[in-house]
């Protein structure tokens, strides 16, 4: 709405004052930041806390930026550092203060970070944290193995493995849902479907659009 | 045994076709996300970041 707002106006007093889009560049990553840090703190509002926390700190720090580079990755490490030091202090906080204890980013709390409802994203939550964020990176991110390295801080060949790993544990997790007895899973490598099972069963018009999708079938 | 290193037998096949739809399941979570309408709040916040430099938190004026 307010969008032109956010054109910068000259602004004389700053000498050393980045491209005039560094906002509105800013407003465009929100959605990713959005999406990152909902996969690390596993919960709606303490994501959208941390992107607001790292929209400050990147505007605060702008300067450091280097323009040419690849400000999403940036701002993911900006994002991330700021999701690990909120979350040691809030440990360090913890035994006797049951608030921040209960404002504390983490991947322990009972909403799944996506409200996403299926297999896929309980599954994640289960993962250890470094295998979790290496896998959202490269996985959903669309991160490099170079770009997801210096966001986590480490090698590229450290991520390749992690993201392995997490690739193996998630297959194995889900498999071993598959196997459980109450569910009725007949046979392996059927992932997709029983992806698109679960999203029948979740969309609202799922009842009256069975049976016509039925009766279609049988018509010819 | 050996069977299970094979690239084309039917159980590494049935693997890899799973790590496929996992792959796209984790991208469908993702941009599912991204794809949310952003809150006003974030609007906000960028806008007030023109005139004060720390919003609320380190402010300038001394």
């Amino acid at each position: 709405m307010s969008r032109t707002e956010l054109q910068p106006q000259p602004q004389e007093e700053r000498e050393t004052q980045p491209a005039p889009d560094f906002k509105t560049d800013l407003l465009a990553l929100v959605p990713f930041l959005r999406a990152f840090a909902r996969s690390l703190t596993g919960n709606y509002e303490a994501a959208d806390d941390l992107v607001q926390e790292t929209l400050v700190k990147a505007w605060q720090s702008r300067d450091t930026f280097e323009m040419g580079t690849n400000l999403k990755a940036w701002l993911f490490t900006i994002l991330r550092n700021q999701f690990y030091s909120d979350r040691r202090r809030a440990w360090r906080q913890a035994p006797w203060d049951q608030d921040a204890a209960e404002r504390m980013p983490g991947t322990s709390q009972d909403q799944n970070w996506a409200a996403d409802l299926s297999d896929t994203a309980r599954a994640l939550k289960l993962l250890p944290d470094e295998q979790r964020e290496a896998l959202i990176l490269v996985g959903a991110g669309g991160f490099s193995y170079m770009d997801a390295a210096n966001i986590v801080k480490c090698n590229v060949g450290t991520v390749k493995s992690r993201v392995a790993r997490a690739r193996k544990a998630l297959l194995a997790i889900l498999e071993r849902q598959d196997s459980l007895p109450s569910r009725q899973r007949p046979d392996e490598g059927e992932a997709a479907r029983d992806i698109m099972a679960q999203l029948d069963e979740l969309a609202p018009s799922r009842q009256s659009d069975a049976p016509a999708r039925r009766r279609k079938g049988h018509a010819g | 045994m050996s069977n299970d290193d094979n690239p084309d037998s039917g159980k590494s096949r049935a693997v890899r076709a799973r790590q496929r739809a996992i792959g796209r399941e984790l991208r469908r979570i993702y941009d599912g996300v991204v794809n949310e309408p952003v809150p006003d709040e974030f609007l906000d916040l960028l806008r007030k970041m023109d005139d004060a430099d720390g919003v609320g938190d380190r402010k300038k004026s001394s």
